[in-house]
């Protein structure tokens, strides 16, 4: 219980300043910015449409696909290797699963909606970053859904429970465990949930109602950036 | 007792409670869990009576029967044309609702409509699978030969036509041009001035940005009427 102070200075149940915009890449059908701390994502939505390779079509309903990519830049220091990987793979496929539970794309058979998710600047919490924001640009480009997706990470620090991890907390010397979690505001449903550590089951439950909390607060600024958007100079 | 937990015509993201009880009935963009009738899609509230809808500010074109559209033909057979209706597959023209001429066997079918024509067609029947059957026999239905295209989003025709058409009549009688405004958001533009068709095209730019906001009417007369003059 030696971690007490944050380094940045937040609360234990604060997460970083988080900006969210609509319509940043004017080309796609929909799109998202969604910004927490230095962590940077911007998310574009293309489709429905024609879906390659033909055996991949499911004559019910529409396919989502994911791609996350973090950008060569985005790191600190160290350039990041472009192109997919292991890990970019792995959490395209999370993304998918976290927010296919919302979407309703029975009325496009055959079809895919692709979802474009790019890390432009990172300080861990990258795939929660880019689920909040594929969601609100699915939001944003028309498409039936249920609710919108949050997420956050959530995690131990030395041992005391934190919310919004960043990436020094992450590398704290005295070990960090970090559960990335996302789930819909309106039911509280979880859609993604991973864990990389150790940690007792108390712990896990504090850690899971940080994360509700939070995904409250996340709730209230993609709503107020969807809204934004088409009341901006309406008097 | 049901209650309705929005005002009419506000904005509203998926996920938004509308209305409770079951006195209030979903429809467009609007589904019922349980008690709740919920939000689907962003958009503005619609209620009329007990039925909830939410109007999308955004979407690609869905096919449905009896739509007019603006197609590209795409593609073709020896029977049938394909036509590009801005969804994710085209749009079969099959031969015998494409002309009333009696055409040959074998005949050369680019004589009618050619890859990258556009034509005025109508839905005559949209499968399950979203199989779309499209036809050119009907008033107004035709090749288009001179003029313009250009494509908005297709949730935002109405306002580009207007109540009872008085947008669409407005940009005819400012710029003298001829307006085709199809439900798939593509809207052909044919004048005798080409300064006018870029009016008008400017005009239909203008609409597409405003669509959301109020006394739109009056700024797209602005703007026509101090383009005309120049």
């Amino acid at each position: 219980m030696s971690y007490k102070k944050r380094f940045d200075g937040r609360k234990l149940t604060e997460t970083r300043p988080m900006i969210a915009k609509i319509g940043v890449v004017k080309n796609a059908v929909g799109s998202a910015m969604f910004q927490i701390g230095k962590t940077r994502a911007i998310a574009a939505v293309y489709g429905p449409r024609e879906l390659h390779p033909k055996h991949l079509q499911n004559p019910s309903s529409g396919r989502l696909r994911c791609h996350y990519n973090m950008m060569a830049f985005s790191g600190s220091g160290d350039r990041v290797r472009p192109g997919p990987s292991r890990r970019s793979k792995e959490i395209s496929y999370v993304t998918e699963q976290a927010l296919s539970p919302v979407l309703d794309l029975s009325s496009f058979p055959k079809t895919v909606v692709d979802v474009y998710i790019e890390l432009v600047q990172t300080d861990a919490g990258t795939r929660c970053a880019g689920i909040c924001a594929a969601s609100m640009a699915l939001a944003d480009a028309g498409i039936r859904m249920k609710d919108l997706v949050t997420a956050i990470s959530v995690g131990l620090v030395a041992g005391t429970a934190v919310v919004d991890l960043d990436y020094d907390e992450e590398a704290h010397e005295e070990g960090a465990v970090d559960i990335p979690v996302a789930m819909t505001p309106r039911d509280g449903q979880i859609t993604l949930l991973q864990l990389d550590g150790d940690i007792s089951k108390e712990d896990f439950a504090k850690a899971l109602k940080l994360a509700k909390d939070a995904c409250a607060e996340i709730y209230e600024v993609q709503k107020q950036a969807l809204k934004e958007k088409y009341t901006e100079d309406k008097k | 007792m049901g209650e309705i937990k929005v005002k009419e015509k506000e904005v509203v993201t998926p996920g938004d409670i509308l209305a409770s009880g079951m006195d209030y009935i979903p429809t467009d963009g609007a589904f019922r869990d349980g008690e709740d009738v919920i939000a689907s899609q962003v958009g503005l509230v619609n209620i009329k009576g007990r039925l909830i809808k939410v109007m999308p500010f955004n979407g690609v074109y869905i096919p449905k029967m009896d739509d007019v559209v603006i197609g590209r033909v795409s593609d073709m057979t020896f029977s049938s044309w394909f036509v590009n209706v801005r969804y994710a597959y085209d749009g079969v023209l099959s031969l015998k609702d494409a002309s009333s001429d009696y055409i040959e066997r074998g005949a050369d079918l680019s004589a009618y409509f050619a890859i990258g024509d556009y034509v005025v067609a109508k839905v005559t029947k949209v499968t399950k699978s979203m199989a779309i059957d499209l036809t050119m026999k009907g008033p107004g239905l035709k090749k288009l030969t001179t003029g313009t295209v250009v494509e908005i989003t297709p949730q935002k025709v109405p306002r580009v036509v207007g109540k009872m058409g008085s947008m669409i009549s407005m940009i005819k009688e400012t710029t003298g041009c001829q307006v085709i405004a199809a439900q798939n958001g593509r809207i052909w533009i044919g004048g005798k001035e080409p300064k006018m068709e870029r009016l008008a095209i400017e005009a239909i730019q203008l609409i597409e940005e405003n669509a959301h906001k109020s006394g739109l009417t009056e700024k797209v007369k602005d703007f026509l009427t101090k383009g005309a003059k120049k």
